[in-house]
């Protein structure tokens, strides 16, 4: 069942088979079913998928942070560097979340308060947790913005958020986030409210410091781009699924799942005005999954197996995995377009 | 499928220096200090059935130019001609009539669309007000070859915005633009909030309808791909101004502004390794106050390239090779910048 992946050192993180329900008007709703992952240590895996595809919710179950009471983890297992999290308690994981495990959110505005200073809110965890003096924690605030080259650290770090730009303020999170040398970073869409030209700036300084200080990153975004500038080994999520995962380039090359040919076919491109092939449809909200395989409406190729039988994620080629019935047909041949 | 070099002999859409300012208040008694240049002497203009790709930052005034444009925000300066005539001192019938030709769609259907009406409501409602356009007769068919015409089924009309997916809200504001027999849709981010899979439905959806109804759109985005897909012609602005604009082949694959160059490389591609030697120009800094905007050329505090004379003249969009630039080094700015890269 587990796709063979091929991590290139120690698993830092291992999800596996997780499971996440809401609860509902409508009764309990899966909006995360089964999902794997692993990332290395310093590695970068993507996890790819449009809304509702249950990508956010995943990450947020492994950092202990579903909203209570209404979601929760009903089955499987999330490991980080061994230690069992679904078992640990809310103190444990309060620990590892500001220790150990950091997030950076989409929206920094909303990750900032907004009446301290950057630089208090910098400093704060390192001050709780390392018991940093106010002054040695406004130094170590400098250091971080200097690290992810807020200009004129020493006078702005007594600035408030409302006084930075969009994009100086997620590099201030960012500085949140690895203030405490993480082992392990989950970024949600962490430039999809910038500008182009800031996106670049930032992605480029998150895979810098990736890199030097070898942090494990889960990158989630719906971008493909975005992606496949960052990310070592990328896992597709669709209706709360991992439909195909694998390194980055063999699975954007040949695709062996018709959702991530859909999704390929779908973006139109900087530099070339191929025919957009769209997927048909739409996504099916979760509670609502069609049988079978939860693609099958909006997918060219489904039979009558689709239908009914839902397809397993298993492995297809070195360190591959796709959940279609049919991926070596896809592999090797493609999808014919949707009429 | 590229536009030729100079729009359509007699454009839809005139745009000439156009301004939008908005006042900055300060202080208990709220007194008038100044003003923000939003839109600071725009200049472009719009074919019959063709596609005006408007790209830009957030902040570069694409958004207040188009509710200018539309009549949303009052101009403070220069002229918007439509079909030949100057429309933004129309009153009256005349007024209507010129709202009723631009349509304009906007980012986030769900915002723009009642939540208490019907899609069959809210897509016959421009009837009432212009009862001439349908016969009342004739209006229940003309409703559904509306909702056929954008991809949603029959049934779509009795029910509300809420039970719609994004891309079939957006669906819905666009049936809803159409009813009005538009000329030209004014289209402000309309696909920047869908997921990709859904993005690319409406945007073939769009350039449907423009073969069919031969509608002309002014397609404002920050997503390159997108404009690139859409547009015949395309103009890229910065801090208020048009910084460059041409047909897309030659924006696209002769770039000639610094600004232009630097958001073409930082654009995200979907498969980097088939894109070999590519270079990223960074660009440094943030964008300037458009309460304060630098002296000259306005990117010159971000240019890679800027001189001493940047910073006392204001370049011109004038025609430097195939295609309008506003700056100084146009025709030598990507060796410049090739170097410095």
């Amino acid at each position: 069942m587990l796709p063979a992946d091929s991590a290139p050192s120690a698993d830092l993180l291992a999800v596996e088979d997780l499971t996440v329900e809401f609860r509902s008007a409508d009764g309990d709703v899966r909006v995360v079913d089964g999902v794997s992952l692993r990332v290395g240590e310093g590695e970068t895996l993507a996890v790819l998928g449009e809304s509702g595809s249950g990508k956010s919710v995943s990450s947020l179950a492994v950092l202990g942070l579903l909203p209570r009471p209404a979601g929760r983890v009903v089955g499987g297992s999330i490991r980080f560097r061994g230690t069992e999290l679904t078992a640990v308690d809310e103190r444990v994981l309060r620990e590892l979340r500001g220790e150990r495990m950091a997030m950076i959110f989409q929206d920094p505005q909303t990750a900032l308060n907004p009446v301290m200073t950057v630089g208090a809110q910098i400093g704060e965890a390192a001050r709780r947790r390392r018991g940093l003096s106010r002054r040695a924690a406004r130094e170590k605030a400098i250091e971080m913005m200097r690290l992810v080259r807020i200009p004129d650290a020493e006078r702005r770090v007594d600035d408030y958020p409302h006084q930075f730009s969009g994009g100086m303020r997620q590099r201030v999170v960012i500085a949140m986030a690895l203030a405490l040398d993480p082992e392990l970073v989950i970024a949600d869409e962490p430039t999809t409210a910038l500008d182009v030209t800031v996106q670049q700036q930032i992605m480029s300084l998150l895979g810098e410091l990736q890199r030097s200080r070898g942090v494990g990153l889960v990158l989630i975004s719906h971008d493909l781009g975005v992606v496949a500038g960052a990310a070592d080994r990328v896992v597709v999520m669709y209706a709360g699924r991992v439909v195909e995962s694998g390194p980055l380039r063999p699975v954007y090359d040949r695709p062996a799942h018709p959702y991530t040919v859909g999704l390929m076919r779908s973006v139109p491109e900087t530099d070339g005005a191929e025919p957009l092939v769209p997927i048909p449809g739409s996504p099916p909200s979760p509670g609502r999954l069609p049988d079978g395989c939860a693609f099958h409406p909006r997918c060219a190729m489904a039979t009558d197996r689709c239908r009914v039988e839902v397809p397993v994620l298993r492995p297809v080629e070195d360190g591959r995995a796709s959940a279609c019935h049919y991926a070596e047909e896809v592999q090797r041949d493609g999808v014919p377009a949707a009429g | 499928m590229t536009g030729s070099p100079q729009p359509a002999e007699v454009p839809l859409l005139e745009v000439d220096d156009l301004r939008t300012a908005f006042p900055i208040r300060s202080g208990i008694l709220h007194r008038r200090t100044g003003e923000v240049q939003a839109v600071a002497g725009v200049s472009l203009e719009v074919g019959p059935g063709e596609t005006l790709g408007l790209v830009g930052e957030s902040g570069c005034g694409k958004s207040t130019l188009a509710r200018t444009l539309v009549g949303l925000v009052p101009a403070s300066g220069g002229s918007v001609r439509f079909d030949g005539r100057d429309v933004l001192g129309l009153r009256g019938a005349q007024r209507r009539a010129f709202r009723r030709d631009v349509q304009m769609i906007f980012q986030d259907p769900f915002a723009s669309l009642n939540p208490r009406m019907t899609v069959g409501e809210l897509v016959t409602e421009a009837w009432e007000v212009h009862p001439g356009l349908v016969a009342p007769g004739d209006r229940e068919a003309e409703l559904y070859r509306l909702l056929n015409q954008v991809g949603l089924d029959p049934g779509a009309a009795g029910r509300y915005p809420h039970q719609f997916s994004g891309g079939q809200r957006q669906r819905i504001s666009i049936a809803r633009a159409l009813a009005v027999r538009p000329r030209l849709l004014v289209c402000d981010e309309a696909v920047s909030a869908l997921d990709v899979s859904i993005q690319g439905q409406i945007l073939n959806l769009l350039t449907r309808l423009q073969a069919e109804l031969g509608v002309s759109y002014l397609f404002i985005s920050h997503d390159l791909a997108v404009i690139r897909h859409i547009s015949d012609r395309v103009a890229v602005m910065y801090l208020g101004r048009i910084v460059e604009s041409g047909t897309r082949a030659q924006v696209f694959g002769n770039p000639s502004h610094p600004y232009t160059q630097a958001l073409l490389s930082a654009a995200p591609v979907v498969k980097p390794w088939e894109h070999e030697g590519r270079v990223v120009l960074p660009l440094e800094g943030d964008l300037p106050s458009p309460a304060d905007p630098p002296s000259g050329c306005r990117f010159r505090t971000r240019c890679p390239i800027a001189t001493a004379r940047c910073a006392e003249e204001e370049p011109e969009l004038v025609v430097h090779g195939d295609h309008e630039t506003a700056c100084h080094f146009a025709g030598n700015a990507a060796q410049v910048l090739q170097g410095a890269g």
